[in-house]
This record gives C-alpha cells, sequence and structure tokens, in this order.
C-alpha cells in the first residue's frame, strides 16, 4: 500500500512504527512448537505475531559426495506455499522462495552446526542425508527469521529412525532416541534499514518499503557464521555495525525464546 | 405446524433449518425448500415479525450504485484508470469523472492519478456484467494522500459506522483522527501515529466483537481507557 509507505517511511525517521513497536522489539506471541508431523524425523511450527512457518527434516542414506567421502549433507528447500499471501502463485519456486531457503541454509551449513563427520556411516558409501523443508503458512512478514528459527528447532528435535542391522533398510516408522549430532544454534536475524533507521521483525507492509536489509546468522557465543545483504541502497559501515550489534542482540532474545519453548 | 426453530441472534451455517411450515417467509440470505426456511451463509439469525433473514458474519462485498468505496489504481488505460476496489468485478474511472479540470489530448494522464495511487470514490454504475463505473466529482471524493489504509471484512462496515454515523464519530472525537469507510471495507485513517494506532485496533475490535451486545459502550470504555494512557 502506497499510502502506509509514506506513512512507514515518515514514522521510520521519528523511531516509530504503524502498530506503535519499537524499532527492536519483536511482535508477540512468539509461539514454537515441535513434532507437529509424526512422519518427519524432525519438525517444528513457529509463530512471530501472525507470521506463521513450519519446517519439517527428513533423514535419508545417501552415499556421500565424491569430494567429502566422509561426510554427509545437508539440503534446505523452502516453499511459499499460495495459502501464505495473495502474492504467491503455485509453480517452481522464484526467487523469494530460493533465497529464503539459501539465506536457512548457509546460516546452518557455514556455522558448522552439524557435525557432517558424525553423520557418516561408511565412507565412501554410506551417510546420513539432512533434508529440511521450510512451509510458509501465513506470510505477515520477517519470513528470514521465523524460517531460521523453525529450522533450528526442527534440527534440534529430530531423532534418527530406525535402521535394520541386517538388510540396512529405514524403518521410518520407528523412531531412537538419538538426536542429530547439533554442535551450535545458529539463528539468523534480519534487518531492516528504513528511511534511515534500522529495525527488526517488519510486517509485510513494512517489507515492502524497506531500503536495505541484512540478515545476520549468529550462534549464541556471538560468532557471526553468514550474512546476506538485501535491497537496492547501499549501508555504510556505521550502519553496518549497528545492524551487526542489533541481530546479535536480538539472536539471543530468541535463543531463549527457544529454550523457553523447549523446556516446558 | 409452523414453527421457528432458531433463537434470535443465534449464529447459523449454511443449510440449517430456520423455521418449518408456510406461516413463515424467507428474508436475506435464506431460502425455502419444501415446507422448510433454510440459512444460505454463516450469520446471526434474525426474526422481524413473520420474516426471517439472516445478518452474514463473513462474505464478499458485491458492488452496488451508489456506494462510496476505495481504490487502488492498477493501470492506465486510453481514457481512464483500471481500479481495484476489492471486488471480485474489474473497475473504470472514466477522465471526465475523474476531474473537472479540462484535459488536453496528449495530457499524461499519470500526473493526476499514478498507479499505486488510493482514491475515494463512488459506484455510479454496476453494469448487468457486473462491470463497474466510478467517479470522483460528488463532493467528498478524492485522491489520498499520508495517513494509513487498513482493511476489514466489508460485512462489517455498517457496525464501524454504527447508527446515523454514531460509531464512527466516537472514534473520531476519541483518536482525532479523519476516518473515511469505504463500503468495500477498506478505512482510511489520517492523523496523529498515536491517533491513527489507537483508532486502528477500536476498528479492529469492532471488526471482531461486531455481533455482541452493547457493542458501543465497550468502545467507548475502550477509548476512554486507552485515552487515559497517552
Amino acid at each position: 500500500m502506497i499510502v502506509n509507505k509514506d506513512t512507514i517511511a515518515q514514522l521510520a525517521k521519528e523511531n516509530r512504527r504503524l502498530d506503535n513497536r519499537s524499532l527492536t522489539e519483536f511482535r508477540s506471541p512468539i509461539e514454537i512448537e515441535t513434532n507437529i508431523s509424526w512422519t518427519a524425523e524432525g519438525s517444528a511450527k513457529v509463530r512471530i505475531g501472525e507470521t506463521v512457518v513450519m519446517a519439517g527434516v527428513k533423514l535419508s542414506i545417501e552415499k556421500p559426495y565424491n569430494d567429502t567421502p566422509d561426510e554427509g549433507g545437508i539440503m534446505v528447500n523452502a516453499e511459499l506455499t499460495p495459502l501464505s499471501s495473495p502474492e504467491y502463485e503455485p509453480g517452481p519456486p522464484g526467487m523469494k522462495a530460493i533465497e529464503l531457503a539459501r539465506v536457512t541454509d548457509r546460516g546452518i551449513r557455514e556455522a558448522k552446526a552439524i557435525d557432517m563427520k558424525k553423520l557418516c556411516i561408511i565412507p565412501g558409501e554410506k551417510a546420513w542425508f539432512v533434508i529440511v523443508d521450510i512451509i510458509t503458512i501465513n506470510d505477515a512478514g520477517n519470513l528470514f527469521d521465523a524460517a531460521g528459527l523453525a529450522t533450528l528447532t526442527a534440527l534440534k528435535s529430530a531423532k534418527y529412525p530406525v535402521v535394520d542391522k541386517e538388510t540396512g533398510a529405514i524403518d521410518y516408522k520407528q523412531k531412537t532416541d538419538i538426536p542429530l549430532p547439533l554442535t551450535k544454534e545458529p539463528l539468523p536475524i534480519t534487518v531492516y534499514k528504513i528511511n534511515g533507521s534500522l529495525l527488526v521483525d517488519p510486517t509485510s507492509e513494512e517489507e515492502k518499503t524497506y531500503d536495505a536489509r541484512l540478515t545476520v546468522a549468529s550462534d549464541s557465543d556471538g560468532t557471526i557464521s553468514a550474512l546476506q545483504k538485501g535491497g537496492n541502497m547501499p549501508l555504510t559501515i556505521d550502519e553496518l555495525s549497528k545492524m551487526l550489534d542489533i541481530a546479535l542482540e536480538k539472536s539471543n532474545f530468541l535463543r531463549e525464546e527457544l529454550n523457553k519453548a523447549l523446556n516446558v | 405446524m409452523s414453527k421457528i426453530i432458531v433463537e434470535e441472534r443465534s449464529i447459523v451455517i449454511p443449510g440449517e433449518i430456520l423455521a418449518e411450515g408456510m406461516d413463515f417467509l424467507p428474508g436475506d440470505n435464506t431460502f425455502r425448500e419444501n415446507n422448510q426456511i433454510y440459512s444460505k451463509v454463516l450469520g446471526l439469525a434474525n426474526i422481524s415479525g413473520r420474516v426471517i433473514k439472516i445478518t452474514p458474519l463473513s462474505g464478499p462485498y458485491v458492488p452496488k450504485a451508489g456506494d462510496k468505496i476505495i481504490g487502488k489504481v492498477t493501470d492506465i488505460a486510453f481514457s481512464g484508470w483500471r481500479v481495484d476496489t476489492a471486488t471480485a468485478y474489474s473497475a473504470m474511472l472514466n477522465v471526465k469523472d475523474a476531474t473537472s479540470r479540462f484535459i488536453r489530448k496528449e495530457e499524461d494522464l499519470s500526473k493526476i492519478l499514478a498507479i499505486g495511487d488510493y482514491i475515494v470514490v463512488m459506484i455510479t454504475n454496476v453494469t448487468s456484467q457486473n462491470l463497474i463505473d466510478l467517479t470522483m466529482k460528488e463532493p467528498g471524493l478524492h485522491k489520498i494522500s499520508g495517513g494509513r489504509i487498513i482493511n476489514i471484512n466489508s460485512q462489517k462496515v455498517p457496525r464501524v459506522i454504527g447508527k446515523k454515523g454514531s460509531m464512527i464519530s466516537l472514534i473520531k472525537q476519541n483518536t482525532g483522527c479523519d476516518i473515511t469507510v469505504g463500503q468495500n471495507g477498506l478505512i482510511w485513517l489520517k492523523g496523529s501515529p498515536d491517533g491513527e494506532f489507537l483508532a486502528e485496533k477500536a476498528i479492529k475490535l469492532i471488526e471482531n466483537k461486531s455481533h455482541q451486545e452493547g457493542l458501543t459502550e465497550k468502545i467507548e470504555q475502550f477509548l476512554e481507557k486507552n485515552k487515559v494512557n497517552n
């Protein structure tokens, strides 16, 4: 909406937002639910305000890649379903879906969050591959953060299926108690720049107005594992360091929310 | 034997039997089959004398001549603009209905209304093919600048306006906002950021609680309570 667009930009200059949140405040409620699917090895549903995203983890045994014979792998796929927003059409994934999947993938992969060597069963022959599917249920803005949170939650909740020792066949109907070899907990936070102000957790209207955005994936000790810049406008060094500060702070906030939800 | 099965102001679903016998008449959103009157929509039953009608709780906006609506310019054509009116049908605003000023032949129409502009317009005609003709020349019709636009269920528009505009003037007084309600469920608010936010919340509250009794008092209380906090 163009009318809202001007108003958003104007308000951002005064450090205010359409819904009266402060610039670095996430929407509430933040709800995290695990094991929503019994067919997946791990699954999660995350709600940030009105945005709802589901993620599922499937495990399969494949032949390792030739250049990394003693490692498993991870694949992330995202689908922006037509039910989540009037802007999305059925069909092959578009730019936005591919970016969402790749940014989420990079956050997990480059943090070395999963110990790939432990996924290997027989070097050069058999290794576990982790397949993550992200599905949007409702897009009310900030899909990056919601998808990253859902993916991490699903990975944390995933349990290996039972493997038949003689035939090597996987029985997906039975699960073991062994979780994935997760070593870190990277979470992406996207900081948006609108009219000179930096803000997090945009609504879909704010997402249409932004000048630039930066997705920062960082783990609990503050190590940054991945960055993704979007938008047409440049960022100054000063802005960049401010954005990183906000992202690190907010990723700890989301991680606390995640731990709270998982401990209940 | 004729009898009414549903209670006044109870929620009914499509296909629900409302009454039996020929002593009652089917009103809006109901129909008679054999000896029974059924509901066509999800809504509140309304019994006035012998007539049973349903006030729908949801559903699309059906354009009607004379309605003031808020639309968005989606395309510029040869002699006018195509407007998205949040209906299933296509709407046209002709140049001669947009401005009283003389428009030269080669003039750039996007200088008057650009794609993406929101406008307050009135429906002059809905053809049998459901094409909508619009005008912007009546008083109170104009291009929108600033403020914010929110979207509500068009069936709740009468509740937002209230009896003779009582509800909307209540919100206007308490928030200091200019509010234009389009019959198609788009509402334009303009005022201070706090006022706009409060008005938006009040309107959403009306949308959620429109079927409850004593709505005006509830909104009054809500506005009073939040005003003190500001």
